[in-house]
């Protein structure tokens, strides 16, 4: 039965990995970027959580929708403020940009909440499934993750493929030109993909933080990394690429943690991530670019 | 009044001067062809007017309105469509939703509807390949995409930028008899092409770029049969 429960603690993982992957996919889909700072909108949206549950006593609900809320627009300002200037600047421009994002955050959070350790309360509180006659028992945090991975996939795909907006989406990451050509608001369409991202990082913090109970400012770095590592993983700009890039990793991380070395077991991540650049340079599902003369 | 009005624009890529004050109008059902050669600022004035570049000086009024001051993305609205040099279909997406894409700026949906079942006549060949990716259309089909998206907005202008380049001679009379259904159908042209010789032969009037500036100008039938339009632009 260990094999199965780190099976499903790799899933729960790579959950919580792949909805923080959804966001870097969908800024760097869109705004050719990458956004550095997106593992600390994580942390941000973790203290929200925290302080709004211990300090002013709110439940774990309207907890996690406010700093979804906040996140959300934490996103849409940054971009606003950091990245819009930088439209058409160079990437490395751009990118050491969104590093400055990234120490800005992180120096904000430990100028606001101190740099001491908070202890996270575990937002979800659902109970535990015990299976095989209690030989297998999956926490409720663990179902939750795995539950709230499942519909933000299915919602986004949906969102994408049917709404106007998500085809404004799809349409300006591939050519804002011709996007703008058929009336597509560019800018509002790169704010909106910010929003989104910034938001799941707030839901993906929350669920992190209930398996992983410590909190600092510099929470967000490592899953914001894994993450991108997922991203990358599963091709980066795809959706489904995302998904599937963030269970492996988290499944990885776990079998490498518990069968080879737990000091060893990001180095393992990282070491496959370079084996699959090597085989196939865009990814799992990344799309070969093909153009037409 | 003209339709569309463009009163001395310069546009600049950094330093470089692309278009040097140039003026021309459209009248409604017109069909204009703007002719030149490689680099002489064809596509750079299509680009301006439909708001993807901005003039660094001049007025562009459409129906009266200088839409020169306006966002890009508002321009399709006013009813002006602008089919782009390369194609620029979606690659990644379906015919359909190319064509969806199209009619982005549209409310009405039943009025949508209709005009994509126009889209499918003039196009058949669209309808039977709507759920292909844009991206694994021929080069004609993809033209013919770009069009139809164009024409989903309902415009009352087209810009249309070389819609016969790199395309078979039998594809080419297919684009240019579509061009000419569009205007009889009542919206007017704008037409940039290469294949100066069809173009003339289809427009009511033509302009005549060099270098950023408009150095020929008049109707389209005398110009084929002016000599130093046939030296420089006919091959004859
Ligand atoms: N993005 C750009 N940056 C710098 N210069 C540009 C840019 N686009 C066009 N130019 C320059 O502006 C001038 C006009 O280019 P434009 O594309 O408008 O010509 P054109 O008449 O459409 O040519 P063609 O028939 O080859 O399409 C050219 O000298 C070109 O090199
Ligand atoms: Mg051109």
């Amino acid at each position: 039965m260990n094999f199965l429960t780190y099976l499903i603690n790799g899933i729960s993982l790579g959950s919580v990995y792949a909805i923080i992957a959804l966001g870097y996919t969908m800024v760097y889909g869109i705004a050719k970027m990458l956004n550095f700072a997106h593992g600390d909108v994580i942390m941000i949206g973790c203290y929200v959580v925290f302080l709004a549950m211990s300090r002013s006593g709110l439940p774990a609900l309207p907890s996690v929708a406010l700093a979804v809320v906040a996140c959300t627009l934490l996103g849409i300002t940054v971009e606003k403020i950091a990245y819009k200037p930088l439209r058409r600047a160079t990437p490395l421009a751009v990118l050491i940009t969104a590093i400055g994002v990234s120490y800005f955050l992180q120096n904000m959070a430990l100028l606001l909440f101190g740099a001491d350790t908070k202890s996270f309360s575990p937002v979800v509180n659902v109970p535990a499934l015990k299976l095989a006659d209690g030989a297998l028992t999956i926490s409720g945090t663990t179902i939750v993750t795995v539950a709230a991975c499942i519909v933000i996939m299915i919602g986004l795909s949906l969102f994408v493929k049917r709404t106007k907006a998500g085809q404004a989406m799809l349409a300006v990451s591939e050519d804002k030109d011709a996007a703008q050509l058929m009336g597509v608001n560019v800018n509002a369409t790169i704010s909106l993909t910010f929003a989104i991202g910034s938001g799941l990082a707030a839901i993906a913090g929350v669920l992190f933080c209930s398996a992983y109970p410590t909190l600092t400012p510099y929470t967000g770095s490592m899953p914001g990394i894994k993450a991108f590592t997922a991203a990358v993983f599963g091709g980066i700009g795809s959706i489904p690429g995302a998904l599937i890039g963030g269970i492996l990793l988290g499944v990885i991380e776990i079998f490498g943690r518990a069968y080879i070395s737990s000091q060893l077991s990001d180095a393992i991540v990282f070491a496959v991530l370079i084996v699959v650049l090597l085989v196939k340079p865009t990814g799992l599902l990344g799309r070969q670019v093909h153009e037409k003369v | 009044m003209a339709m569309l009005e463009i009163k001395d624009i310069e546009v600049y890529y950094g330093v470089i001067q692309a278009i040097k004050g140039i003026s021309f109008t459209v009248n409604e059902g017109e069909v204009i062809a703007l002719i030149g050669a490689n680099g002489a600022g064809k596509t750079t004035t299509l680009q301006t007017i439909t708001g993807m570049i901005a003039p660094a000086a001049g007025e562009i009024l459409f129906e009266g309105t200088d839409i020169a001051k306006i966002p890009g993305h508002k321009i399709v609205s006013m009813g002006m469509a602008h089919v782009p040099e390369g194609r620029r279909v979606f690659a990644e997406l379906s015919v359909y939703e190319n064509l969806k894409l199209g009619a982005y700026t549209r409310k009405d949906k039943n009025e949508v509807a209709e005009t994509l079942e126009r889209v499918y006549r003039s196009f058949p060949r669209l309808k039977e390949r709507k759920n292909q990716l844009a991206g694994t259309l021929s080069g004609g089909e993809q033209q013919m995409l770009a069009m139809g998206r164009a024409l989903m907005s309902k415009p009352k202008i087209v810009l249309m930028d070389e819609p016969s380049m790199g395309l078979s001679p039998i594809l080419v009379e297919e684009i240019f008899n579509i061009i000419r259904e569009i205007s009889a159908g009542g919206t007017t042209v704008l037409l940039v092409e290469q294949n100066a010789k069809k173009a003339l032969a289809i427009a009511d009037r033509a302009y005549v770029l060099e270098t950023g500036k408009i150095v020929l100008s008049g109707d389209a039938k005398e110009m084929l049969n002016n000599d130093s339009i046939k030296k420089a632009y006919l091959g004859e």
